[in-house]
């Protein structure tokens, strides 16, 4: 009976560590701005043809999959797709989807701005910088982000335009 | 007599293939321009040519809302534009300025569905593709 118990108190201690080193990693790749994830290629063209393609650890898999049910009115713009590309690249993003609550966007929201992450991360930069001719745009990563196209967003490739 | 039984079905399979690539590779704007022009025949009456100035107009006007075709391909599409809202560059339209455009069917069909229905707020009907085209193909 009592060696039972230690098994069953040593499993749920190995799931429960497994799993705290799992978030652990995940927000540490976060932090550290390693956010590239295997390759797929209808999700770089596709995605990435009006914007960079955003790396899936940015927001939640819920996410991802309510964005890709109303592709057709995607921020202001049609940005719909065959079928076929539409279920390989949500798929794709639920897969590499971000954990971390942090990833959630504000009630209702879709966008990677407005989650708790990204507003901390970005807090420093002064209003000016966002409004700069080669920025613009919240949404424009690599004009900051040098190496943002190769899901690369650490500090070493920051290059703010002045 | 014995090598034509080889070479016979080789030949042919060399041929089926370089047939099947050619279909799948070696689209035009011309293939795009026939195909939009038995489209416009299928879809109504009388139809009287393509022509580069009503595609020309079609193109830089902004149809009641806030975009032209030009505010991201610009008013010249020979040369790169930006997309209007992320500022992402966006390659020349015009075939002659850039080779890839109009050869995969798949592609323009996407594009027109998408921009059609961002400028125009419905889907473009096959004259007016045609037209437009006419217009990217008249430009040097």
């Amino acid at each position: 009976m009592d060696t039972k118990r230690r098994w069953t108190l040593d499993i749920a201690a190995w799931v429960i560590g497994l799993l705290a080193s799992m978030v652990l990693i995940a927000h540490e790749a976060m932090a550290s701005g390693r956010l590239a994830t295997p390759p797929n290629a209808q999700w770089k063209t596709e995605c990435g043809s009006c914007h960079i393609a955003y790396p899936p650890r940015l927001l939640p898999a819920q996410a991802w999959h309510r964005m890709m049910s109303q592709l057709d009115k995607h921020f202001g713009t049609d940005a719909s797709l065959d079928p076929a590309a539409a279920a390989e690249i949500g798929a794709y993003l639920e897969r590499y989807a971000g954990s971390s609550r942090r990833a959630q966007p504000a009630a209702g929201g879709l966008r990677i701005t407005e989650t708790a992450w990204f507003i901390h991360e970005h807090g420093e930069i002064p209003p000016a910088t966002w409004k700069h001719a080669a920025v613009r745009s919240a949404a424009n990563c690599a004009a900051c982000h040098t190496a943002a196209e190769q899901g690369d967003f650490r500090k070493r490739n920051l290059r703010i335009p002045k | 007599m014995g090598t034509n039984r080889l070479i016979f079905p080789a030949a042919g399979f060399a041929a089926a293939m370089g047939l099947t690539a050619g279909l799948a590779l070696a689209a035009t704007p011309a293939d795009q321009q026939k195909r939009f022009e038995n489209e416009a025949r299928a879809e109504g009456s009388g139809f009287g040519g393509f022509s580069a100035q009503r595609g020309e107009a079609l193109f830089k006007a902004t149809h009641g809302g806030e975009w032209s075709c030009a505010s991201c391909h610009t008013a010249n599409p020979v040369v790169p534009g930006k997309h209007a809202k992320t500022g992402k560059p966006i390659a020349p339209l015009a075939p002659a300025a850039n080779a890839e455009r109009f050869t995969d069917a798949a592609a323009v069909d996407k594009s027109f569905r998408r921009n059609c229905n961002d400028v125009l707020g419905r889907a473009c009907n096959a004259q007016e593709k045609g037209d437009v085209l006419q217009y990217l193909m008249s430009l040097k």
